[in-house]
């Protein structure tokens, strides 16, 4: 199973839980669920607790990812999205935390479970819903009647509208869930041929140069799409949430 | 998913798992009928879910579910309440320290304009009184200059006036002793010359003589 490419995904259970016949047990997975509310939770907390008028390195960082996200959410939502400010900057601080985790050897990669992405996008859908019922009553449903269509296109526009608001949970979630997953099996794979062709003796491992630099290579990659991920994750929420905001306003 | 169909390649031979103890609500390929649940829990707890791709396995799903919302929940309040607050408030403290460092700033610079304003304007009002005093003084000693040259003038054109008639004065009483003068001079060189006596009215008619012949 050593160079089995699906084997890091497999879920191990830790604490078996049982509740009316359900599996609530406490698994890796779990594990890096709290690992990951730790670090990023632990960070930002000690990063800040010196409150200084001119900060120190952890406090830049920590200040900066508070004004990159409620940079995005403001342009993105206007300063009426700014209520939602905690959970924008909770999603994309968990997703980035979670990526950036899973870039450790034999560390759980969380959000390559699509379960786990579809949890966070149903979420930020479900707040869009209920926000947008809560503020604008029926008027929320201009969101899928755009201004300055003509007659006889608005069902045809209404009908994309609609598919194309249902299907943003399953692009939010798969997008960063497909995202994770194969760049995780491509590193695995790689470096799998690294060991395989080592194997072989003098030739092999001369070939074995190649893949190697390919997985030095992705793992470079794989950092910048653990950033990148959470950001689109991040930018996406803003605008569903812009929706939520203004609903008649595009 | 190629993934999925690949692995299934290396593995062909893992079995079907029966459901796991927690058969997801999702009705995946896991969903068993219940009564086998029943049966296969025991068994079932260590079983490797080897036949389905992890992700896709719906076992596990209520486990991740829980403990996602229990995590993604704390992170949530912790951010709520404590992160979003203290980075806020330190990034207004700033703000408000750079704003308040801004208005003191314009304020001592207005002031420096005042003082400056202050400044010309005295200059200016000091120039124009410098300016009228040395005015005054240069009329002043205008004034004094013209009244002292016509003064000396008025003094010189007297004295030259009185050396006039007093060269006038000596110029007639001149003309009068010139006879008396010739007629002595006359008379000492007749004696110089011959010795005798002219007498004294004939050297004064050849005087008046030569006076009316000259």
């Amino acid at each position: 199973m050593a160079n089995d490419p699906i084997h890091q995904f497999q879920i191990s259970k830790i604490v078996p839980i049982e509740i009316g016949g359900l599996d609530f047990s406490f698994t890796n997975a779990s594990l890096f669920m709290v690992a990951t509310v730790a670090c990023a939770a632990g960070f930002l907390y000690f990063a800040t607790s010196q409150r200084a008028l001119i900060p120190g390195r952890g406090q830049s960082v920590a200040e900066m990812s508070y004004e990159f996200i409620a940079n995005m959410l403001r342009e993105g939502a206007g300063s009426g999205g700014m209520k939602f400010f905690p959970l924008v900057f909770s999603l994309f601080m968990f997703v980035l935390t979670a990526n950036l985790l899973g870039m450790f050897p034999y560390f759980y990669t969380i959000t390559s479970q699509i379960i786990v992405t579809f949890a966070l996008a149903v979420l930020v859908v479900g707040t869009v819903l209920v926000y947008g019922f809560y503020k604008h009553g029926f008027h929320f449903l201009q969101i899928f009647v755009p201004s300055g269509v003509p007659g006889a296109l608005l069902p045809l526009v209404v009908t994309i509208e609609i598919i194309s608001f249902l299907s943003r949970p399953v692009s939010l979630s798969v997008r960063l869930f497909a995202n994770m997953l194969a760049g995780h099996i491509t590193l695995k794979v790689f470096a799998g041929f690294v060991a395989s062709l080592g194997a072989l003796g003098a030739v092999g491992i001369g070939g074995a140069i190649l893949p190697l630099l390919m997985t030095v290579a992705l793992t470079g990659l794989e950092f910048l799409v653990a950033f990148l991920q959470a950001y689109v994750f991040a930018v996406l929420t803003c605008m569903y949430l812009n929706d939520a905001v203004h609903p008649g306003g595009h | 998913m190629f993934v999925t169909s690949a692995y299934a390649q290396t593995a062909p031979a893992a079995p079907e798992t029966p459901a796991a103890p927690g058969a997801a609500p999702a009705g995946d390929t896991h969903a068993a009928p219940a009564g086998e649940m029943h049966t296969e829990t025991g068994a079932a707890h260590g079983g490797e879910h080897a036949g389905t791709f992890p992700p896709f396995d719906a076992t596990y799903y209520p486990s991740m579910l829980l403990w996602l919302v229990i995590t993604f929940g704390i992170f949530y309040i912790l951010i709520k309440n404590v992160i979003v607050p203290r980075v806020g408030g330190i990034l207004e403290n700033r703000n408000g320290r750079i704003a308040q460092d801004l208005d003191e700033a314009s304020r001592l610079k207005a002031e420096a304009d005042a003082a400056v304003e202050t400044y010309e304007r005295e200059l200016a009002t000091a120039r124009a009184k410098s300016h009228a005093i040395a005015e005054a003084a240069r009329e002043a000693a205008k004034v004094k200059a013209a009244a002292d040259r016509s003064a000396i003038e008025a003094e010189l054109a007297e004295k030259l006036a009185a050396a006039e008639r007093r060269i006038g004065e000596i110029k007639t009483q001149a003309f009068t002793q010139v006879g008396q003068i010739a007629e002595e001079t006359a008379s000492a060189i007749v004696d110089q010359l011959i010795g005798g006596n002219a007498s004294n009215e004939d050297i004064r008619a050849a005087v008046a003589a030569a006076k009316m012949g000259a």
